[in-house]
């Protein structure tokens, strides 16, 4: 009867909240653990009277929705690089560092002005400091980041797309975002966030993503979608001290006692795919509940916890999880696209930026979407970039270029490029280093400059058909980027962020400088004065001292003077 | 004199198609001391390459070219090896016709001289030069500019620093109008030859006898002409300049990058590591004192040297390339072409042995300590910009220098050239 009536209640106010963890070992001995938190609220924010009844959205992110007519909001903060050839494809990719990008309503008059302050409230929100957002770092990206929720229509203007690679995320990251969900940290999956287990990881991001979602096939009716996520890595040798066994307790350093009261739905996944009959690891305590779906171009099947049985928690009332390996035999699924990106060249002055896509597909290609946002103290020289795939060269069919202006704005360059089969695909670019002014460097300038990540987006054909019917129940993490048709599925990829050092002036020397510049200026006016101001003259020496007393004295006198 | 002017054509152009079959070019084409954000040849092609991409040049911070530059490459991008070479044999055939009319134009002046010569001081005649000495004058000033390494590094480098040079060398070749229209040729290209304004009108009064009295209507009129003619045709450039990509987009990129400095890249002068280092505070007075410098030695040099106008414009091109905001060594190489014109002065000056030895040993410091900045990493921004130092003080006592000289002998001239004293001993001159 209770869950009848909270469900009726769910109903009458138009909520939902799902929660969901998502387990998958990987080939090396580590292991992924991704958690989704889903909120949908059918609500209207942008109509005249605010709404101010709150009850399982965060109140913080409904007000910044409705003041800064947020379209779309999609924010994360990583620590670490994800490893594509190691762990295969994440289920939801982020670039180290934090990234920022917004679609705006169409009713947005200013979009700087409202990007600006948006930046600002939400480094209050989340204890960022994304408050370093200007207009150096911020593109507009033109075809890279379409809208993921509804579509009405994309006018690029309204988007606005931010990273800053150097920024470290922390504990002080992690408690706001979780006090945006609905149990807290109280109850449910979110007990298992501790910090001190979850920092000492090989990679944590934490995503938040807001986007109107249509609830049925016709999208009679709207609602607002609040995703967040949280993805971290366990390492084996670090986390896991060498033994391939993991278990709840041992990555969270707690266990499950209870799913959040406000969820419809509380579930954990494992991954099973390569383990159907036992064979390479061991699953306690055994569930009979099995899953599939359609994930990342592959039918996937999963081990199902339903966390608001309470059969689940068997006798003990508690859940701790155990995968213990029985070999160490099994192939990895080789991830379809992979990028890598470093700087070469030698020396202050010049360098390359070369971007690395590998095509592992046997037979088929397909195009993507290389975004490069490189800042304006790296001078790029569009007319040296090149693209080769197997040594030959292959022209992109689009390019939309965008120079940088010195201390406004960054370059912008967008290329589609067609990936041939089972290849390597090269771009390079050349780009001069600038010398900045001295106030311009931070304080540890030989740190080093930071390139933000490339993204590339594609879609890549899949060996499976993915499922296009977007109100058919499915796993959160599997249904994060929609499916347009069934034989390709959307990845984005990010490449490694890069570190350039740049020529650094002396910064002990400002006083010493304007001394001397202004002294060899100052010589050359004094030598030209001189010589416009004066006339030559004949030198008659001085007559000695002795001689002047004497001339004094006889002056005196009345007699004549010496000579 | 046609067959060893063709001569030294023939081998300077020799030298620079040698150069550029080399490995050297790209070498050259890099070098902070021969190229400037302003007159770098990538910068060009990376101007073109935005074009073609449907961007306009001006509407990022790489191109900084004036679009008579785009116009003109637009169409000899593939020649533009030829293009420079021909701009440097223009520039050679230029002074040395111009220093042809010049010496005539001595010659001329020193007839009248000797015919009142019992009014000037006997012993000053050996001051006076025979037309046989200058006979080889022009010849040499070809010569020091075209195998002059500066404009050979210059030319390699395709830097369009040759191309700036030409029209301000042509000027004092011609008649009055095609003189105020390459004048403001150059002006167009990089602001500082308005400078030569003054010189150039100063010649042309001198060659139609037209006294230089501000007193006379002869002398307004003239200077009203010249003025109507040169800023009706930098209007006529710059109105053709909009109508080439439809914007006035290249007005900021190309003369308020001249006048505002943002762009910090090393080069010989003395701009950018003092706005490197400037308090923000300081940085718009600064940099209002440093542009003035420029242009505020016209007025006095000109008055002083009103009836030496070549004078002064060898003396205003120095001050040119010594202070200008991107300075580079073909700007050098510009001024330095025309020292064979005052070899007659080697008499008077005093620092020649000491500026030509710091010229070579800063021209030679200068790669080795931007490779120990840059690429070894064992020096610092310090060192080069110290050398920085030292070699523009050596230019401003090599031009100060030579200005003394000149001025002595024309103080000798009037006053004699062996000076006694009230006792009969020999004197010394001072400036007092």
């Amino acid at each position: 009867m209770i869950v009848w009536s909270q469900s009726a209640l769910q109903l009458a106010t138009n909520y939902d909240f799902q929660e969901e963890l998502v387990i998958r070992p990987l080939h090396s001995g580590d292991i992924y653990a991704s958690f989704q938190f889903r909120t949908l609220w059918e609500t209207d924010f942008m109509r005249e009277n605010k709404v101010s009844h709150y009850r399982l959205f965060p109140k913080s992110l409904g007000q910044v929705i409705s003041k800064f007519s947020v379209r779309e909001l999609h924010i994360s903060f990583t620590q670490g690089y994800w490893r594509t050839m190691q762990w295969g494809q994440p289920f939801l990719p982020s670039p180290p560092g934090a990234e920022l990008w917004v679609w705006f309503q169409d009713s947005v008059t200013d979009v700087d002005a409202a990007w600006k302050e948006l930046t600002n409230v939400l480094s209050g929100i989340f204890c960022a400091s994304l408050n370093f957002i200007d207009s150096t770092n911020t593109v507009q990206p033109s075809a890279s980041f379409k809208p993921l929720g509804i579509v009405n229509e994309t006018d690029h203007r309204f988007l606005r797309y931010a990273t800053l690679p150097r920024e470290i995320v922390c504990t002080e990251n992690l408690t706001p975002w979780k006090k945006l969900l609905p149990c807290g940290s109280k109850a449910g999956l979110a007990v298992l966030l501790k910090s001190e287990k979850l920092f000492h990881s090989s990679f944590f991001s934490q995503t938040v993503h807001i986007r109107p979602v249509c609830q049925d096939r016709e999208c009679k009716t709207t609602s607002w979608e609040l995703r967040q996520t949280l993805n971290v890595v366990f390492d084996l040798h670090t986390s896991g001290q060498g033994k391939r066994e993991w278990s709840l307790f041992k990555m969270f350093s707690r266990t499950l006692t209870e799913a959040c009261p406000l969820a419809s739905s509380s579930k954990i996944y494992i991954d099973v795919t390569d383990n159907p009959q036992e064979e390479y690891f061991e699953l306690s305590p055994a569930t009979p509940l099995l899953s599939q779906a359609v994930v990342l171009g592959d039918r996937r099947t999963f081990s199902v916890y339903d966390l608001t049985q309470q059969v689940t928690f068997g006798t003990v009332r508690s859940l701790n999880l155990l995968i213990r390996w029985k070999s160490t035999e099994g192939s990895m699924l080789r991830p379809l696209l992979h990028a890598e990106r470093y700087v070469a060249g030698y020396g202050l002055q010049t360098g390359e930026i070369h971007t690395v896509m590998y095509n592992n597909h046997p037979f088929r290609s397909f195009p993507v979407l290389l975004l490069d946002s490189v800042p304006w103290y790296l001078r790029l020289y569009i007319h040296t970039l090149t693209v080769t795939s197997k040594g030959k060269d292959n022209t992109p069919s689009y390019i939309h270029y965008q120079p940088s202006k010195d201390r406004m704005r960054p370059h912008l360059l967008e290329m589609l490029v067609q990936l041939p089969p089972h290849s390597v695909t090269e771009v390079t670019v050349q780009f001069e280093r600038a010398l900045l002014k001295w106030t311009e460097y931070t304080p540890d300038p030989n740190h080093g400059f930071y390139v933000g990540s490339s993204v590339i987006s594609a879609l890549v054909p899949s060996s499976v058909a993915m499922d296009t019917n977007i109100t058919q129940e499915q796993p959160l993490f599997s249904s994060f980027f929609p499916c347009k048709e069934e034989s390709s599925y959307f990845v984005r990829v990010y490449t490694e962020p890069l570190l350039v050092n740049l020529p650094t002036p002396d910064f002990s020397m400002p006083y010493n400088v304007i001394c001397l510049t202004c002294t060899v200026v100052a010589v050359g006016y004094g030598s030209l004065y001189n010589l416009l101001t004066r006339s030559f003259q004949i030198e008659e020496p001085n007559p000695r001292l002795a001689k002047k007393i004497a001339n004094f004295i006889r002056r005196i006198r009345g007699v004549p003077l010496l000579s | 004199m046609a067959a060893p002017l063709t001569l030294l054509l023939v081998v300077a152009v020799t030298i620079r198609a040698a150069l550029y079959r080399s490995s050297l070019a790209e070498v050259i084409a890099e070098r902070v001391e021969v190229v400037s954000p302003i007159t770098a040849w990538k910068r060009v092609i990376e101007g073109l390459a935005l074009l073609d991409l449907g961007v306009s040049p001006y509407s990022g911070d790489v191109f900084h070219e004036t679009p008579l530059v785009i116009y003109l490459f637009h169409f000899l991008v593939d020649y533009a090896e030829i293009t420079f070479m021909l701009a440097d044999v223009i520039s050679a055939i230029a002074l040395y016709l111009a220093v042809k009319e010049y010496n005539k134009q001595v010659v001329r002046k020193k007839q009248k001289f000797a015919l009142e010569a019992d009014r000037y001081p006997q012993d000053c005649l050996e001051l006076i030069r025979s037309p046989k000495e200058m006979l080889y004058i022009p010849l040499k000033v070809a010569m020091f500019y075209l195998l002059n390494p500066f404009t050979i590094l210059s030319c390699v480098a395709k830097s369009t620093c040759g191309l700036n040079n030409a029209p301000q060398i042509i000027t004092p070749h011609c008649f009055k109008i095609s003189f105020a229209v390459f004048l403001c040729l150059a002006t167009y290209q990089s602001i500082y030859p308005l400078t030569l304004c003054a010189p150039a009108m100063l010649y042309l009064m001198q060659r139609q006898y037209i006294p230089v009295n501000y007193r006379r209507a002869s002398f307004w009129w003239f200077v009203v002409q010249y003025l109507f003619m040169y800023l009706g045709s930098l209007f006529v450039l710059i109105c053709l300049s909009f109508f080439l990509l439809g914007s006035w987009d290249y007005l900021p990129s190309v003369y308020g990058f001249i006048l505002s400095v943002p762009d910090l890249t090393p080069n010989i002068g003395l701009f950018w590591y003092f706005f490197a280092e400037m308090f923000e505070h300081f940085r718009l007075f600064f940099l209002c004192v440093f542009q003035i410098n420029v242009f505020f030695y016209t007025v006095p040099l000109s008055i002083k040297l009103k009836d030496h106008p070549v004078f002064l414009m060898f003396m205003q091109l120095a001050v040119i390339s010594i202070f200008k905001s991107y300075p580079t060594v073909g700007d050098i190489a510009l001024y330095m072409a025309l020292l064979p014109v005052w070899s007659h002065l080697h008499r008077f000056l005093r620092n020649i042995f000491l500026v030509s030895c710091v010229l070579l040993a800063c021209s030679v410091l200068f790669p080795v300590l931007w490779h120990l900045w840059i690429y070894a990493g064992s020096a610092n921004s310090n060192f080069y910009y110290a050398i920085t130092l030292l070699f523009n003080v050596a230019q401003i006592l090599l031009v100060s220098d030579y200005f003394y000289a000149f001025l002595r002998r024309e103080h000798h001239l009037i006053h004699g050239l062996y000076l006694k004293k009230k006792d009969g001993s020999e004197a010394t001159l001072v400036l007092k």
